[in-house]
């Protein structure tokens, strides 16, 4: 249960067409991430597997059925959204029991589900609670409680964290993976936060302006990214993107070298820079740098690199880590 | 939260308008339950001596006392009813999104500016009238005998007429409040299997509670001092079948010239207004402290 495939899936809005067209496979048990900047359609694309927009065009088909003109109650989905979505005059146990009680199951197992989810999800405390008496990421548990009872073929998560504070972001993520284990259930996560689509997914869809840019396991996107788009948006800091001489000694439109990549000295190297910014956090210290000849980069050492604004660095890249783009900005492998 | 400081000026700042606000309650009030221990009549306004509460058992053991009140509670729950019912279902409808909607919207809010005795005028002579109004000319389609409206209906021809007036107020606040309503949490509940049945008794009636306590506290303010509609349509008849207690209060002071009987019959409705208020905040009050 819970293999889901778009055909040719497009979606306009009068003359805009957001999604222009989308092939996607997605297999049984898969935790999928939808990345992107915002506008690339990765909310819109989950709302049209959700069945919460209709199609332009395409079809849509989880587990062999094809959905595309269902509705979204019937195609065994469970959606958490953005804001929760909770409702506020019910109480928690209200509010996960409510897909229940809307298919008409017996009150007696209706407890029972809930009670079960409300133990995995650590909220037995707080059944009888309103939302408006929960922390957000109480809340984010209910949303997520809720969807988990119905006990979907996929779980659907547009954005889920982005109401939430760094700490607390960093424990539900985890959470999410958690439960991912636990259930093993397709889930479809849509995010703009490539550190929760790096940690987070079996396999990511890179999404920009409605196209698919690439699809593959977090250390395929970050080994081989298939374009200059991919090669910018994964990793953390960016990559460095060189043009000019030293692409084309390379063979290249354009050189990619990641900040991980270059290695710092005082001394000497291949690249000469002055610091324009240095970030020390103690596990690495990320220089941002002026470079002759280059322009701007960072780059980042492990632990502590003694360097301050003004200083001279001196750079050289490995070079078996390079990543080469043409004029079309796709990657050339050799 | 706010400083000692800002505190004694925001006080000082509201004193003139506290004041002023005081005065204008309380001097009417008082000269009211002045005026209700008087004998002052006047067909005879040099008569004027302490009356006791003989202006209170007077006022209290008209015939048509214990009619107006009723008449008044059935007028106030009447049009509360169609106002609330009614204006959830235009709000509904016109949500949606339709062509012309801007017009429609500014059509169905438009009976509010109309003053109520020229509505109450409108409806007597051009539509409820057993010879030439439009309720006549459509039960002479049918070849039914015209219903004489004020005659033989007379205090729901009334209602009718008072729920046409506040159906746009009504509709206008649910609106507002559909509005308000979080189109995830629409999104949600139809992912979660509801119907738009469901939909509307889970998540839209709840939701407008506390728009419909709004609405019904502002009209029970104003529906118990119904006056004119009834003065211009019915006056009152036939006999004191649409008399309310506001109506009663004027026939006594004005009809029969008896000043303190009719102040009596103030304090008497500001008594009971006072009940009905008690009763209201505690059926419906609680929806507003969420």
């Amino acid at each position: 249960m819970g293999s889901i495939t778009l055909k040719n899936v497009q979606k306009h809005f009068g003359e805009a067409k957001v999604i222009p067209s989308v092939d996607l496979e997605i297999k049984e048990g898969e935790f999928v991430v939808f990345v992107g900047p915002s506008g690339s359609g990765k909310s819109t694309l989950l709302r049209l597997i959700a069945g919460l927009e209709d199609l332009t065009g395409g079809t849509i088909t989880i587990d062999g059925k094809d959905v595309t003109e269902a509705a979204p109650a019937a195609r065994g989905l469970a959606m958490v959204f953005q804001s929760y979505a909770l409702y506020p005059h019910m109480s928690v146990r209200k509010n996960i029991a409510f897909p229940l009680k809307m298919a008409k199951m017996e009150q007696s197992a209706i407890d029972k589900k809930v009670e079960a989810a409300a133990k995995v999800l650590n909220l037995t405390d707080y059944l009888e609670r309103r939302p408006s008496q929960l922390s957000g990421g109480q809340r984010q548990r209910v949303a997520i409680g809720r969807a988990i009872v119905r006990e979907p073929s996929a779980f659907l998560f547009d954005e889920p964290l982005s109401n939430l504070d760094a700490a607390l972001r960093g424990t539900m993520r985890l959470e999410i993976s958690d439960l991912h284990n636990q259930l093993k259930t397709t889930m479809i996560y849509v995010t703009h936060d490539q550190i929760e689509a790096m940690t987070m997914a079996d396999k990511i869809v890179v999404l920009n302006r409605g196209n698919i840019e690439q699809v593959g396991s977090p250390m395929e996107l970050y080994l081989t990214p298939r374009n200059l788009f991919v090669a910018g948006f994964i990793g953390s800091p960016r990559m460095n993107l060189i043009t000019g001489d030293y692409a084309r000694s390379k063979g290249a439109v354009t050189a990619g070298i990641r900040p991980e990549h270059l290695t710092l000295s005082k001394e000497s190297g291949t690249w000469k820079g002055t610091v324009t910014v240095a970030e020390h956090l103690g596990a690495d210290t990320f220089l941002h740098l002026d470079v002759d000849g280059i322009g701007q980069m960072t780059a980042r050492a492990s632990g502590e690199f003694g360097a301050h604004h003004g200083d001279t660095v001196y750079l050289t890249p490995d070079e078996t880590k390079l990543h080469r783009f043409d004029d079309k900005g796709l990657a050339i492998r050799a | 939260m706010a400083t000692q400081n800002t505190r004694t000026l925001a006080r000082l700042m509201m004193a003139p308008s506290v004041v002023v606000l005081l005065i204008w309650m309380a001097v009417p009030l008082a000269m009211t339950l002045y005026y209700s221990f008087q004998n002052y009549n006047l067909l005879t306004p040099m008569n004027v001596s302490f009356a006791g509460f003989f202006n209170y058992q007077y006022f209290y053991t008209d015939p048509a006392f214990f009619q107006s009140i009723w008449n008044t509670l059935l007028l106030v729950l009447g049009v509360l009813a169609i106002t609330v019912i009614g204006g959830t279902a235009i709000a509904l409808l016109i949500d949606q999104p339709i062509f012309g909607q801007g017009i429609v919207r500014i059509l169905v809010i438009s009976p509010f500016f109309v003053m109520p005795p020229v509505a109450a005028l409108i409806w007597k002579n051009m539509i409820m009238h057993p010879g030439y109004g439009v309720f006549a000319d459509i039960a002479k389609f049918f070849g039914v005998q015209p219903i004489d409206w004020f005659a033989q209906f007379p205090l729901f021809s009334v209602i009718i007429i008072v729920a046409w007036q506040w159906l746009p107020f009504a509709t206008l606040i649910l609106l507002t409040a559909l509005q308000s309503l979080d189109s995830e949490q629409r999104e949600a509940a139809e992912m979660d299997g509801a119907n738009f049945f469901n939909r509307f008794i889970y998540l839209t009636i709840p939701h407008l509670s506390r728009a419909v306590t709004v609405v019904i506290l502002i009209q029970t303010i104003f529906l118990l001092g119904i006056y004119a509609e009834i003065l211009v349509t019915t006056n009152g008849g036939p006999g004191y079948a649409s008399t309310n207690l506001t109506f009663l209060i004027y026939r006594t002071a004005r009809l029969g010239y008896d000043v303190g009987g009719g102040a009596a019959g103030g304090i008497i409705a500001v008594v009971l207004a006072n009940i009905v208020a008690i009763f209201l905040m505690r059926a419906v009050g609680k929806n507003l402290d969420k």
